[in-house]
């Protein structure tokens, strides 16, 4: 066993923090690049227009006075905690929350979350609780990844647990479907994040995981990858174009991940990101 | 004459629109919005309905007006407003009716309205207009001036007064059927790419 190192939680609270102020003003460089990309691929007169419209936003945006978008997001943070790691000062869970409250509020973000789903639906004010996913890993560090998901797009993600025979055809038909029903609703062009495999819940983490990878990125399995290319595109031909109002370019990459299953089951999520693809990560 | 043609083919619109204003837009027309517009989304629009079926006012006068479903960003020191972009239309669904029941002629969103609204529409002359989804920094730049008019315990889902100016948007629903969304994407589809089940009409 390495020697533990003791990370004060305090640091924890700055780096989401930071992240938060960051990411919801400037989109990532591999973002950007797509969209520029997708700028030079469109055919479509109108698609290349909204393109545009989408790379001065992104400009604007970087100047740091608006946010990109209006609905900053759930703050979604994946943290991975080296196993040799002993946190110290706070509790991880109340300070990733206390970086999401600080820096929603600092840099003037939206609050969109609400306490409870059904009965009086009151905001929290402050944009948390963050929505988190831990894990411990092997090392002495810690390394998060904040990402502002939109709930437009968040709310055309789809889940099913299809049958084994219905097999890639079946798999790569929901995807497609879950791609042609979102429509304008998810701010198009955007990635699609598909979990197959798993069981119920795992599928759509790993959907959502798929959405973390540099966009574009293919999957090192070169049987994943070339799903990925094929969905991709699959659902180009859709032509649904940018916000979805006709064009070649309806999204921007196709990132599946899979994991092992049970022998009665495929489950499929896919979870669909938008054009703001707001995403940081920090080590510790 | 609340609809004004611009030499560049665009249409200029401020409320309050009559039947008459309404008609001159169509599916596919560019529009820039100017004037008042009414924000309000998911939480304004329950507790609308709500005041409604209370048989009390809405906060505003509905007659010839346009609703914004937008929830801004705060406002950072200087500035009138924060992002501003449209939120997804179709959650408000349920309630639009009801509001155009009441005279409101025009909405702005993102996204598809399902049969009712569509149906509405029609009967009622009114019009759906989509603005650019996540377009919020670009959107603030054409709002003026912001007031909160009711239910500020909402925070970002309070009903404001916004002042835009040429806020552009797309016609989407006309008050004669037509779904721009519908005409745009149709060209653009590769039937031989894609799998059988998806040749036949256009799923959305
Ligand atoms: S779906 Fe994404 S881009 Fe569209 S409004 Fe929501 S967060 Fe913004």
């Amino acid at each position: 066993m390495g020697q533990v190192r003791e990370v004060d939680a305090a640091e924890i609270t700055r780096a989401v923090r930071e992240l938060c102020m960051e990411i919801n003003y400037k989109v990532p460089e591999d973002m950007a690049a797509a969209i520029r990309r997708a700028r030079e691929k469109e055919e479509s007169p109108i698609g290349r227009q909204i393109l545009d419209l989408l790379i001065r936003n992104q400009e604007l945006a970087a100047q740091g006075e608006y946010p990109y978008c209006q609905d900053t997001g759930y703050t979604v943070v994946f943290i991975d905690v080296g196993q040799d790691v002993h946190i110290v000062g706070a509790d991880l869970t109340d300070a990733i929350n206390e970086g999401v409250r600080s820096g929603y509020r600092d840099a003037y973000l939206r609050a969109s979350i609400v306490a409870d789903p059904v009965f009086e639906r009151r905001n929290t004010g402050d944009n948390t609780p963050a929505f988190i996913h831990t894990r411990i890993v092997p090392g002495d560090q810690i390394r998060i990844q904040v990402d502002a998901k939109g709930g437009g797009s968040e709310n055309k993600g789809r889940h099913a647990m299809l049958k084994p025979s219905d097999g890639l055809e079946g798999v790569k038909s929901f995807v497609l479907r879950t791609v042609a029903e979102a429509g304008p609703d998810a701010c198009p062009p955007g990635i699609i994040g598909v979990g197959i495999g798993g069981n119920f819940e795992y599928a759509a983490i790993l959907a959502k995981r798929a959405l973390m990878r540099k966009v574009g990125q293919p999957h090192p399995d070169p049987r994943v990858a070339e799903l990925e290319a094929e969905l991709f595109e699959k659902c180009n031909a859709l032509g649904i174009g940018p916000q979805s109002l006709g064009g070649t370019q309806t999204v921007l990459a196709v990132h599946v991940e899979t994991m092992a299953t049970h022998i009665a089951s495929l489950p499929v999520a896919v979870n669909i990101e938008c054009h703001a693809h707001r995403t940081g990560t920090r080590v510790i | 004459m609340s609809v004004e043609l611009l030499p560049d083919g665009r249409k200029r619109i401020r409320a309050p629109l009559s039947d008459e204003d309404v008609r001159q837009l169509q599916a596919g027309d560019v529009v820039l919005v100017s004037g008042v517009v009414y924000a309000a989304r998911d939480a304004a629009h329950k507790r609308m309905i709500e005041l409604l079926d209370a048989g009390e006012p809405l906060p505003f006068d509905p007659a010839g007006q346009i609703v914004y479903y937008v929830g801004p960003t705060p406002e950072k020191p200087g500035h009138v407003i924060g992002s501003a972009g449209p939120t997804t239309a179709s959650r408000m669904d349920r309630y639009t009716p009801r509001l155009l029941e009441l005279g409101v002629k025009g909405m702005i969103g993102k996204g598809g309205r399902g049969p009712t609204v569509r149906e509405a529409l029609k009967r009622h002359t009114a019009v759906y207009m989509a603005a650019l989804g996540g377009g919020g920094a670009l959107a603030a730049l054409q709002i003026r001036a912001q007031r909160v008019i009711a239910f500020e315990d909402l925070g970002p889902e309070a009903v404001r007064e916004l002042e835009v100016e040429d806020l552009p948007v797309w016609v989407v629903n006309d008050c004669e059927g037509r779904d721009f969304y519908e005409q745009a994407v149709a060209p653009w589809r590769k039937e031989e790419l894609l799998p059988e089940e998806f040749r036949l009409g256009a799923p959305r």
